[in-house]
């Protein structure tokens, strides 16, 4: 009699994404949909180069055009202390620039008028004068003492470095060196890529005298952190804030830290007492909000002649732009950089970093990624690459040595996190069947014969998803748990709410289904609301993989409260005791007669009707979850390429994706993570990046320039799984937003290396453009992709 | 993104167009499939005071071949209408392949044929079409019709051989003598992007023989390249790895890249080179199935 759980939308549901309904109807409500009654607009006037010192700035001839209401400078900030503001990493970014330009786009002045044509017309009219200084475009001239501080507003900041940090065990990993019968080097830069997503970042500022109260419409992944720090930093009482972030076309960690354009939009709404929107345009969200990666890895491993990995080092030299705004957990300096090699067995590992700033736009946001594991990851799968053909072996063969074995779990890494579970030689096998590896080689030769270079690359990974646990995890002091709440009303419907924020996952759809799995409620009377902090509960936030690790738990956990009291009034209704009703999806029933028994609905009715004595009326309760550790899944990815020699252009022949993320809710939503990450994770390897000319402008400030793949040339994606249940999750499941992204890229480039590394090369940098790796064929040497791009 | 103001006009008749144009003195631009001007405007790259808007004007979306073999593309001949047309690929080889690579399937649905050539952006596909096909363009101003060799229509980047009152109504391109050859290949990094560079070459072939050679180059200059001199080392001569070979080194002798992000002068150069011996070795190897 139990009830069908696919039928009601359940636990491995396919279920269509309940969001689509509105979206594929144009039906969403964006920021930029939001209209309200005498809404004033706002546009921020840019710099136009990357360094320079402000000699003046007149905005007398902006005042005068009709219909504008007020310009904003960065004196004006500061006379009310909001010139700069604080960053999610412990620094400060200036809101409207005072003293100095750092980047190329940075904010000068915001007009605020009648509507958005007469606001553009008067930046228009703003004559800023430069005294130029030179750009700094990687963090080696950024070392160079010739060149200027960029930070010279700071005390304390002699020089352009922002950090030293280190993690692991020094001496250990050097006698493993000492040990070690071959040393294999790396040395690679990841791009500097930006998150993009179709909607560009806005808000609309509502501040109401009358009241008092700031209500803020905003394109933000975490609505509560941005409470929290409005609080702090307009001095606003927290009860008065409500910011609301309604439908987000994409956020990608680009919609995690506070913008400029934000501060001042509130502080406009604030002066003019009327709502202040503003709408980013492209290029504004291309060249100054939170960009991913950047980062320069250079790297060492001790291996044994039979294959086996004695210890790994690790160097990373990041560049973080003009203020250090990484949106990232506190006590890590380069983000979760230590989770490199956790799949591996490596006895001995040490991690060293260096942290500086140059002239481009700030960011280091965790770009589809959980604080810059996709850096941990591409440098440790192209490490394993060249480990394998140093030592002569094969790729899959050198993994599959050093993998962590099944029965090794919970296992400790070299830099001390936990994973737990795992079939790491299970997906391997997956891949390597579906690809046809143990062909590969022949048909490699067999293609060098006709002329055409074959290659194949493999990647594989575990990664720390669901941040975090609160002991080590933490955004500025605020803990990295997340929350539910469920009403199930009188006729058996229910509201459900969390602290996460959706972008384009799914959680209206997979939420309800974790509520149908634990309480038999059909998933299609449940409705998911989350992005308005006066009706949801506390939470961090969606990123990092972390919502269904963390909120998704909540959720399950909030309704098993919601069972424990449902099943005292089944005890009621059914006029036995509690410790003789068992349940059933959906429904009690009395021990030992199945027959007897009551719904979930006959229940919620009963909790506002017929309440039995001593307990609470109403059937509603919130949970906020601390997860025991970080969920680990596991991805194996096989790519084959086929280089065109003469020109340099390479095709992806096959692609197979093999991954692990434990159970799936919704195996469909799942795929689609997968193929949207592969795909991400294809524009890395093949055309996404932002980069710079000498004199600091950004390349990559438009889509011209900017290159996201289309549906035209990403290529297919053969999806595999392979399920192993986390074991500390209600549910069993551990993320899968990111893996795709993060595990992706080395597959895509260990593959075009295998083609042409025949030539002596061992590394060209992302993105692999068809000039790179022609450039690599006929020099055998390595490409660097460090800017500045010299024009000319 | 927002474009400072503009006044807006969509005349029905040519000649209503041709006088909003004389009447507001350089200050108005002709819109038509608007995929080139509408960035321009919304960038704020183009502040025109006018857009003088012809979609409206009935009889320019045509494409024929006339009694002396012209082939004849009036102003609102859309890109896609090329992409689909199932005789350009025996008449006009060479306008046929570039149809797939100009810009995205999206943009293809809009965009003109003239429009592109009038744009005259010197990464544009079509133009080195026409200049390789020796096309001319027919421009009609308040003073009546004239045609413009397309190899003095562009002057420069972005910019043509137009008056300020005058509407280009029709591209033509000559007559093939003998049977058509030709190609075009175009390294972008991916759908709808600019050429890195690109190559086309048209060919009218006399049984084995070129009759005449005509060749130019997008991406790889401040303008479209003519590299019709530099082909012309083919005129009267067979393909074979020789001929192929010369030519392919005049033509990227011709090219007058820079270096930049999407590769180094030498690499493009390369490309050109690469791409003239692989259009050429096609024609050549299909001469010989043919025979
Ligand atoms: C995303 C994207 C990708 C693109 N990729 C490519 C590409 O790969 N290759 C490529 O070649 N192009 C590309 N383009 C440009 C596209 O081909 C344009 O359609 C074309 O360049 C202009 O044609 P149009 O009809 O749209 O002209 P419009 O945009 O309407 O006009 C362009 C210019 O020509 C003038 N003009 C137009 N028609 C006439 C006329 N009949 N008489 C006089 N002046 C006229 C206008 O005043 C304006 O200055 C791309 C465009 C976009 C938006």
């Amino acid at each position: 009699m139990s009830l069908d759980e696919i039928k009601i939308g359940g636990m491995g549901a396919s279920r269509r994404r309940v969001e689509d309904n509105r979206f594929i109807r144009g039906k969403g409500k964006y920021v930029d949909d939001v209209v309200l009654p005498g809404m004033l607009h706002m546009e921020i006037l840019r710099s136009t180069v990357a360094h320079a010192n402000i000699k003046s700035i007149d905005t007398s001839a902006a005042w005068e055009v009709p219909g504008v209401r007020l310009v904003l400078t960065g004196e004006m900030m500061a006379a009310r202390n909001l010139a700069w503001m604080p960053t999610l990493s412990y620094d400060t970014q200036a809101v409207l620039a005072t003293d100095k330009i750092r980047f190329q786009g940075q904010e000068i002045a915001a007009v605020i008028a009648d509507d958005p044509y007469i606001a553009k017309d008067a930046c228009a009219k703003i004559v800023v004068e430069y005294e130029q200084l030179p750009a700094i475009t990687n963090p080696f001239m950024a070392q160079d003492p010739a060149m200027p501080i960029i930070r010279d507003d700071k005390e304390n900041q002699p020089t352009n470095k922002i950090f030293d940090w280190e993690i692991g065990d020094k001496e250990r990993t050097d006698q493993a060196f000492a040990e070690a019968d071959v040393i294999s080097t790396i040395d690679l830069h990841y791009p500097r890529s930006h998150p993009s997503p179709m909607e560009n970042c806005g808000s609309i500022a509502d501040y109401d005298r009358a009241t008092g109260k700031l209500t803020v419409y905003m394109t933000s992944q975490a609505p509560h952190i941005v409470r929290a720090a409005v609080a702090m930093v307009a001095e606003i009482p927290e009860h008065q804030i409500r910011i609301i972030s309604p439908d987000l076309g994409g956020g990608f960690g680009n919609k995690v830290p506070i913008y400029p354009g934000y501060v001042i939009s509130i502080l406009a709404s604030i002066l003019t007492e009327r709502p202040v929107k503003w709408i980013e345009d492209k290029t504004g969200n291309l060249i100054s909000t939170g960009f991913g990666r950047d980062v320069y890895l250079n790297g060492q491993m001790a291996l044994r002649k039979d294959g086996k990995i004695l210890g790994m080092r690790m160097h990373t030299i990041s560049d973080h732009g003009a203020f250090y705004a990484d949106a990232q957990p506190t006590k890590f300096k380069i983000g979760l950089m230590h989770s490199t090699f956790a799949c591996y067995d490596v006895p001995a590992a040490h991690l060293t970093s260096e942290g500086y700033y140059t002239t481009k736009a700030p960011g280091g946001v965790a770009y589809r990624c959980s604080f810059r594991v996709t850096e941990a990851m591409f440098f440790q799968e192209r490490m394993m690459h060249a480990a394998a053909n140093d030592l002569g072996m094969d790729q899959a063969a050198f993994r599959r040595v050093n993998l962590v074995k099944d029965d090794m779990f919970p296992y400790r890494t070299a830099f001390g996190f936990l994973t737990d579970s795992g079939q790491y030689d299970k997906c391997m096998q997956v891949g390597m069947e579906a690809i046809g590896y143990d062909n590969f080689k022949a048909e490699q030769e067999e293609a060098r014969k006709r002329g055409k270079l074959l290659g194949i690359g493999i990647s594989t990974m575990t990664e720390p998803l669901g941040a975090g646990n609160s002991r080590e995890y933490d955004i500025i002091g605020i803990k990295m748990f997340d929350s539910a709440e469920l009403r199930v009303h009188m006729t058996g419907k229910a509201i459900l709410r969390t602290g996460a924020k959706t972008q384009g996952q799914g959680h209206e759809t997979t939420w309800a289904q974790i509520v149908a799995h634990e309480l038999g409620i059909p998933a299609d009377d449940i409705v998911v609301e989350e992005g308005d902090t006066d009706t949801a509960p506390f939470g961090m936030g969606t990123y990092a993989s972390r919502s269904t690790p963390v909120a998704g738990a909540a959720v399950a956990m909030v309704a098993r409260k919601i069972r424990a009291k449902a099943r005292k009034i089944a005890a009621h209704l059914l006029e036995v005791s509690e410790e003789d009703i068992e349940w059933e999806l959906g429904r009690f029933y009395v021990r030992g007669n199945q027959e007897r028994g009551v719904t979930i609905q006959d229940c919620a009715l009963a909790a506002y009707s017929n309440i039995p004595d001593g307990l609470e009326p109403g059937l509603e309760n919130n949970a906020y979850y601390d997860p025991p550790n970080l969920t680990w899944p596991f991805a194996a990815y096989f790519c084959k390429v086929e280089v065109d020699a003469e020109t340099g252009v390479w095709d992806v022949l096959q692609f197979v994706a093999v991954d692990d993320c434990g159970v799936r809710i919704n195996p469909m939503i799942v795929e689609g993570q997968v193929m949207g990450g592969l795909t991400e994770a294809y524009a890395m390897a093949n055309m996404q990046y932002i980069t710079f000319d000498e004199e600091g402008n950004c390349i990559g400030a438009n889509y011209m320039d900017y290159l996201l793949p289309t549906a035209w040339e990403t290529p297919g994606f053969e999806l595999h799984e392979v399920v192993t249940p986390c074991p500390h999750h209600p549910i069993g499941a551990k993320g899968i937003g990111e893996c795709a992204t993060v595990a992706g890229p080395a597959a895509f480039v260990n593959a075009v290396m295998n083609a042409i590394e025949h030539t002596g090369v061992r590394n060209v940098d992302m993105p692999l453009m068809p000039n790179r790796v022609y450039e690599a064929l006929q020099t055998g040497k390595d490409v660097s992709g460090m800017p500045p791009v010299k024009v000319g | 993104m927002y474009p400072s103001r503009f006044a807006y006009e969509a005349p029905k008749t040519l000649a209503e167009a041709i006088a909003l144009l004389d009447a507001n003195g350089g200050e108005a631009k002709v819109l038509s499939g608007g995929q080139s001007l509408i960035p321009m405007v919304k960038l704020r790259f183009a502040s025109p005071e006018l857009l003088v808007d012809i979609n409206n004007i009935p009889g320019l979306d045509y494409m024929r071949i006339d009694e002396q073999g012209n082939l004849r593309i009036g102003a609102l001949v859309r890109h896609e209408d090329l992409e689909h047309s199932t005789t350009l690929p025996a008449t006009h080889p060479t306008l046929a392949a570039a149809s797939h690579l100009v810009a995205d399937p999206i943009v293809r649905t809009r965009g003109t044929f003239v429009g592109s050539l009038c744009h005259a952006d010197p990464q544009g596909d079509w133009a080195a079409t026409m200049i390789a096909l020796g096309g001319r363009i027919v421009a009609q101003g308040p003073k009546g019709k004239r045609e413009i060799d397309m190899r003095e229509f562009v002057l420069g980047p972005f910019t043509n051989a137009l008056a300020f009152n005058e509407i280009a109504v029709e591209a033509i391109v000559p007559p093939v003598k003998g049977k058509a050859a030709g190609s075009y290949l175009k390294l972008e990094r991916r759908v709808g992007d600019f050429a890195t560079a690109s190559v086309a070459v048209a060919l009218d072939m006399n049984g084995a023989t070129v009759g005449r050679a005509g060749c130019a180059l997008a991406g790889v200059g401040g303008r479209t390249i003519d590299a019709n001199d530099a082909i012309s080392v083919l005129v009267g001569k067979t393909l074979n790895a020789e001929s192929i070979e010369a030519a392919a080194e005049a033509v990227a002798a011709a090219a007058d890249p820079r270096t930049d992000h999407r590769g180094s002068a030498d690499y493009k150069r390369h490309i050109v080179k690469t791409f003239v011996t692989r259009i050429l070795n096609n024609i050549a190897n299909s001469e010989q199935k043919a025979a």
